[in-house]
């Protein structure tokens, strides 16, 4: 009894005016003729749309620093904790001349996502240590062909001149949460113990 | 005179046919929209305003459509099958008092086609016919399904009109003719049959209901059990054509009981502020057709509130509620009827 | 004079339907064919200006009983693979003997004498007010023995229908 709302079937005769069903038809049919005058659900998709939450998790984005450098690393721990094995990148060395590209020595010469495999759980943004991937409020969009849908650099990564906002997911709160090593599980990354003290899992 | 009465009649066999498609195409059109009401949805909106023109879209959909026609079917009788069901649905129009007779120059223009003296008996023959589009059509498809499909559809038909004709006897009785265009003069301001045969017209709307095959009677085509039942095989414009002939079955199943039961073209107190007999028949076609329309959404009312019968139950209602309760209210009318010699016989 | 042309047209199509319920091999277009000679023949009613015998004709047989017919041929599913070899011997012996049969009819009909109604053709004997006050005064008791006769019938199939009887 969890709800309270559960009924006893019982199998007993009918009376004489509950067999005659007319009561029970009239009754069933004023309940709908009310819905008549009730506001509808629906939503008109294209234009309206439903406010999304501040922490939707929708289409990647890969952050670039305050100088417009990009901040990943390809250090791997968003692939390693994709659970649908949705990411792969190719890491490459920062020559000389390229600091205002890459923030570190190391950056993702390749980086691509199968939008078709991600299941948008969030591990790889809890997973970067380095705040450079976010998952956004943006919806991916649809195509014909199974290869539009790998997302490379060149759609993942936020343009210099019209950056993406992420104050809405990235509260104070957030950013101490994400900071604080006892919770950081990307830091310690032992199978034993990231079930221990994760939390999350 | 001949001529111009010829031509008269042609002119009306065109206007009341086009009303009976426009009323049908709007048909679709309201049949989607309140059932969207009833669940709390806004329905078609996108096909001008409002979907104003959703049965347009609907009608080019259906002719663009691939038409196929399976290897295995009979041929013709797969294309004679949609075609029998919309030329029955179309026939019983002619007997409907659509409103009195209009008076230009001096002479009398009625607005029903044929004011036949056995109008309820054509109006039964046709209906009786009209399964045999539904027959056809399934028998043709060449599918286990389609097969179901009508011989439900036409079990179904035969055991309602049993307890249709005897409610409308009782009705017949009463009224002592069987002409349609009669039966709608005879009930002026309040006499509306529904007063005097209040069983005799819940009968005659149960099987109305499952005479058209509609929903709660609508097991000839039930998804749930037999795909699309008699027309699963069917695509295009025969497909339409299906579904089209069970919305003029409903306008005019609606039409015939506004005429037998309930007043027809006539309304109560409205001889007071009209006098004029030509204004007089034109709004009587209005009210006609407002009845016709309270009808019409009453039918679909119904289909989205009550679930589907059971087979065995469909056929206990038929042959062990309504044939019993459809004598009784006969036995009943006759008594009633003969009241006087009744007493006379006993007192004496 | 239309009904004149109108009489010959149905006498044709009604032949003609006729024949094609015995000649055609699928029976459920027999069945149909047997249909539309019903049509045929109800509209011979009409020309007579015995619309309630039409209507009736087309409600009772194209109505119903024939969507019974049709019904059961349906669910028999019967088709040509299906269909009983006959032997030549057979076959020989039923055209020799329906066409004794249509000597033997055709040598009646040719015997017998036209018979000269008395009365006058009253155009509106088939009314539906006439016929019903022939039928409730002057043939009340062999009606009556109909309808007997029919409710009988009707209470031996519902017998039939029965499991088990008691």
């Amino acid at each position: 009894m969890l709800t309270n709302r559960s009924q006893v079937v019982s199998k007993k005769e009918m009376t004489l005016i509950e067999k005659m069903y007319l009561p029970a038809i009239f009754s069933g049919m004023w309940i709908t003729f009310t819905h008549l005058f009730k506001k509808s659900a629906t939503i008109r998709y294209p234009e309206q749309t439903r406010e999304f939450s501040g922490i939707y998790r929708g289409q990647h984005v890969l952050k670039r620093d305050e100088k417009g450098a990009e901040r990943c690393t390809a250090c791997g721990l968003c692939a390693v904790a994709c659970p649908a094995e949705a990411i792969t990148m190719v890491s490459a060395e920062r020559k000389p001349g390229e600091e205002h590209l890459y923030r570190e020595e190391k950056y993702a010469k390749i980086y691509e996502i199968n939008m078709l495999r991600c299941i948008f759980c969030g591990d790889c943004e809890e997973a970067c240590p380095k705040e450079a991937i976010f998952l956004t409020d943006r919806k991916v969009d649809s195509f014909y062909t199974r290869k539009e849908f790998i997302y490379g650099k060149s759609i993942l990564v936020e343009s210099k001149d019209s950056p993406i906002d992420l104050t809405k997911r990235q509260t104070p709160d957030v950013k101490e949460f994400k900071l604080d090593k006892h919770y950081a599980h990307n830091q310690t990354f032992d199978k034993n113990k990231k079930t221990k003290v994760g939390g999350h899992h | 005179m001949e001529l111009n009465f010829l031509i008269y009649k042609v002119i009306l066999v065109l206007i009341v046919f086009s009303i009976t498609l426009l009323v049908a195409t709007y048909s679709t059109y309201a049949e989607r929209k309140i059932a969207a009401f009833l669940q709390d949805r806004i329905g078609p909106d996108r096909a001008g305003p409002f979907g104003i023109l959703q049965p347009l879209a609907d009608a080019v959909k259906m002719f663009m459509k691939e038409e196929m026609i399976p290897s295995v079917s009979n041929k013709i009788l797969f294309i004679i099958g949609p075609g029998l069901c919309m030329l029955t649905a179309c026939m019983t129009g002619v007997i409907i008092p659509w409103g009195k007779s209009i008076n230009i120059g001096g002479v009398d223009y009625p607005m029903q086609i044929a004011d036949v003296n056995i109008g309820i008996l054509y109006l039964f023959g046709v209906l009786s016919l009209g399964v045999y589009g539904i027959m056809i059509g399934g028998w043709a498809s060449n599918n286990k399904y389609s097969l179901l499909g009508a011989i439900r559809a036409s079990s179904q038909m035969i055991s309602y009109e049993v307890a249709m004709g005897i409610s409308i006897i009782a009705l017949v009785m009463t009224t002592g003719t069987l002409s349609t265009g009669e039966i709608a003069a005879q009930q002026t301001s309040w006499h509306w049959n529904v007063l005097y045969q209040p069983l005799g017209c819940l009968i005659f709307i149960i099987c109305a209901f499952a005479e058209t095959n509609r929903a709660p009677f609508d097991l000839p085509e039930c998804e749930t059990e037999l795909v699309g039942g008699y027309h699963t095989e069917y695509s295009s414009m025969k497909l339409g054509l299906f579904l089209f002939a069970e919305y003029i079955n409903m306008f005019i199943s609606s039409a015939v009981i506004s005429t037998f039961y309930f007043g027809g073209y006539n309304m109560p107190l409205i001889g007071r502020w009209v006098h004029d007999p030509n204004w007089l028949a034109i709004l009587g076609f209005v009210f006609l057709f407002m009845k016709i329309v309270g009808f019409i959404f009453f039918f679909m009312w119904v289909r989205w509130t009550l679930p589907r019968f059971r087979y065995d139950q469909l056929m206990n209602l038929g042959w062990k509620v309504l044939i019993p309760l459809s004598i009784l209210n006969m036995v009943l009318t006759g008594t009633w009827m003969m009241r006087h010699e009744i007493m006379a016989y006993f007192s004496k | 004079m239309i009904t004149e042309y109108l009489f010959y047209l149905l006498s044709f199509l009604a032949l003609m339907f006729a024949s094609m319920v015995v000649l055609t091999k699928n029976p459920i277009h027999s069945v149909l064919y047997l249909v539309l000679t019903f049509f045929a023949i109800a509209g011979h009613y009409v020309l007579l200006n015995a619309q309630f015998l039409a209507a009736v004709h087309i409600i009772v047989y194209a109505g119903a009983i024939m969507v019974l017919f049709l019904f059961v041929i349906m669910l028999l599913n019967l088709n040509k693979e299906t269909e009983a070899h006959k032997s030549i011997w057979l076959k020989g012996s039923a055209v020799v003997a329906s066409g004794s049969l249509m000597v033997v009819l055709v040598g009646a009909l040719k015997g017998a004498e036209t018979i000269q109604t008395t009365n006058t053709f009253n155009a509106n004997i088939g009314l539906i007010e006439n016929l019903g006050m022939t039928l409730f005064n002057e043939f009340l008791l062999p009606f009556e023995l109909a309808s007997i006769l029919l409710l009988a019938a009707m209470v031996g199939a519902v017998m039939l229908g029965k499991k088990s009887i008691k």
